[in-house]
């Protein structure tokens, strides 16, 4: 296969994409000299249109997407996007509203906010939602800031926060930029959190605890109402890591449980794109005790008008321009709204159906260290594979790809040593399912047999398998003319 | 395999007495469980630490993992070579692969940790 170039090779001098048409007008020129005119942008490149065109398109026939096949990146799985969603934004109330735009011109996408605000609280049980955070990451720092400032105003802000050694690596992050020390809790022999543990590390000191339910290893945390009782019980508050809400959408809500504030991550529970794809959206929910403190500004209903208000002293302030990712909001709330008070149900029932039908379609073939009952994703191990035939979890994902399928997440979570984080969600079918499983079958097969070909997967791709020690201590991330 | 004159934590780091000081690394076990290191994040000279507290984190290709410091003391030097050279930790972890140095506020902290013949039965103990 011929390497795609990079468009800097293509360049060649005075190639234009597009001619304008001859200056009709008095001409200007000059008129910015001086100010913010570069004069010269070295090494800018000079192609055809054509040439853009090819370059560009060839890129992405090498790029792999969730509209190609099963993305099953456990935990940051992408699934399955309906293009009615993307319809919907384009409508110009949407698309072409500026964020400047006075109030009485946009009380349609105010009643957007509004109605999401309510329907994220229906489904998982809280009082208040704010929809600004810019993705999951951020849900997670406005709600541990949330928690701060309720501490605070009780006069101290508390010093620890308390995050299970199975949680998301974004939660310790989130804590610590708050200003917390973090503290971990060991996982007992089922993957849940250790009650005796937690009882012992719960004093006054602690803020909170972060905790995602169901877990990285697709556990359900089902002790979730005691660990509650024992957070609450030194005056803590219990915070959850929503990006699991796919299982339990419609059938079991974080705010009944216990829970005090938890962000979602929009694109895993309600379909918007992710990742590079996004921009991303994290909402995040709290309980009365916390609502005065959620960042301005907030969607209010007066009569029958809508308006922003920012009014509000208790405030942590502003952590967004504007509204958040706005097109992103409507994306899900259309998800919402196709799908009706039964298909958010059936978010979690097929989702956690799926998961269970990969998990019995590979239990034997790969090693399952915990076996406690799978929600919405399944951890196997490379364990069986590695200590029999030297085959490690990077050379079956590798192999993965020359099937036609994304790898799922590996070597996460930690505590499962070489792991497979398998994450199929609602939207894949049993045929995918039963193919995948084929692929993943194979591979066991190949790695007995010959080894190897995994060692030297992917054969099929663009590339072959890339040093990925050399990029990650040596990156080169610039373009530089033969420096390459 | 394991240098007898060594300290062990059941979270694999590694401690060597020299005089007043108590030079700190992690184990060949932890080394070959994370994978090659990319990059080491280093306190300054002049840290406090307590027993068990965040030294910084190793990067490997697969994770980022927290080193815990095995006693508490003052941060006195740390290896600069791996800054250029993270694989050190991988080619010689009991070595030239050593991360810092702490001037011991308690030398009564390496009472609790594990001697190397305990700690090698500790690592039979472990599943993996």
């Amino acid at each position: 296969m011929i390497r795609e170039p990079l468009i800097f090779e293509i360049s060649a001098p005075g190639k234009t994409a597009f001619t304008l048409p001859k200056l009709d007008v008095p001409s200007n020129a000059g008129v910015l000299d001086g100010l913010a005119v570069r004069p010269d942008i070295p090494d800018f490149p000079q192609v055809s249109e054509v040439e853009v065109v090819r370059h560009f398109t060839r890129l992405s026939q090498q790029n792999y997407c969730v509209d190609l096949g099963l993305y099953p990146l456990g935990s940051c799985t992408m699934k399955y996007n309906p293009k009615v969603n993307d319809k919907i934004v384009t409508f110009p109330g949407f698309a072409e509203t500026h964020p400047l735009a006075p109030a009485e011109t946009v009380q349609g996408n105010f009643e957007v906010l509004h109605r999401m605000e309510r329907m994220l609280c229906e489904i998982t049980g809280f009082d208040a939602f704010t929809l600004q955070p810019s993705a999951g990451a951020q849900g997670e720092l406005v709600g541990i800031m949330l928690v701060r400032a309720y501490h605070e105003a009780k006069g101290i802000p508390r010093k620890y926060v308390l995050i299970p050694d199975s949680a998301h690596g974004t939660n310790p992050s989130s804590a610590h930029l708050s200003g917390y020390e973090v503290r971990e809790i060991k996982s007992n022999a089922s993957g849940r959190i250790d009650l005796a543990a937690l009882e012992q590390a719960m004093t006054e000191e602690v803020a909170a605890l972060m905790v995602t339910n169901p877990n990285t290893l697709g556990v359900f945390e089902s002790d979730i109402c005691k660990i509650a009782d024992i957070v609450h019980g030194k005056g803590g508050l219990l915070y959850m890591d929503g990006a699991n809400m796919n299982a339990l959408a419609g059938i079991a809500r974080p705010g009944d449980f216990g829970v005090d504030v938890l962000h979602l991550n929009l694109h895993k529970t309600f379909a918007t794109p992710h990742g590079g794809g996004g921009p991303g959206s994290g909402p995040v929910g709290v309980k009365k005790i916390l609502e005065p403190f959620l960042p301005v500004p907030v969607v209010k209903k007066k009569g029958a008008e809508y308006a922003l208000d920012f009014d509000r002293p208790r405030s942590i302030g502003r952590v967004r321009s504007f509204y958040g990712n706005f097109l992103v909001i409507v994306k899900a709330m259309a998800y919402i709204l196709s799908l009706g008070p039964k298909g958010v149900r059936e978010i979690a029932e097929i989702a956690v159906l799926n998961a269970n039908y990969i998990r019995k379609g590979l239990e034997g073939v790969y090693d399952l260290q915990y076996g406690t009952a799978s929600m919405h994703e399944v951890v196997f191990s490379d364990k069986i594979q590695k200590d029999a035939y030297g085959v490690t979890n990077l050379d079956i994902a590798k192999r993965l790809i020359d099937y036609g399928f994304h790898p799922p997440t590996m070597s996460f979570p930690l505590i499962v040593h070489g792991a497979l984080m398998i994450e199929p969600t609602e939207t894949e079918s049993r045929r995918d399912l039963d193919q995948f499983i084929e692929a993943m079958k194979t591979i066991a097969r190949e790695a007995a047999e010959n080894a190897a070909v995994l060692k030297a997967a992917p054969h099929q791709t663009y590339v072959r398998r890339l040093d990925e020690t050399a990029a990650a201590r040596n990156p080169i991330v610039t373009w530089e003319r033969d420096k390459v | 395999m394991y240098p007898q004159n060594f300290k062990f934590t059941k979270d694999h780091e590694w401690a060597r007495v020299e005089g007043d000081l108590a030079v700190i690394g992690i184990s060949d076990f932890a080394q070959k469980h994370l994978g090659d290191v990319v990059y080491v994040d280093l306190p300054a000279v002049g840290t406090h630490l307590a027993v068990h507290q965040t030294i910084g984190t190793i990067e490997s290709v697969k994770a980022v993992s927290e080193v815990f410091s095995p006693v508490s003391g003052e941060v006195v030097e740390t290896n600069a070579g791996l800054a250029d050279a993270p694989e050190t930790i991988n080619q010689d972890p009991h070595g030239n692969g050593w991360i810092l140095k702490l001037k011991m506020a308690n030398k009564g902290d390496l009472d609790a940790l594990m001697a190397t013949p305990d700690y090698e039965k500790y690592l039979e103990g472990l599943e993996h």
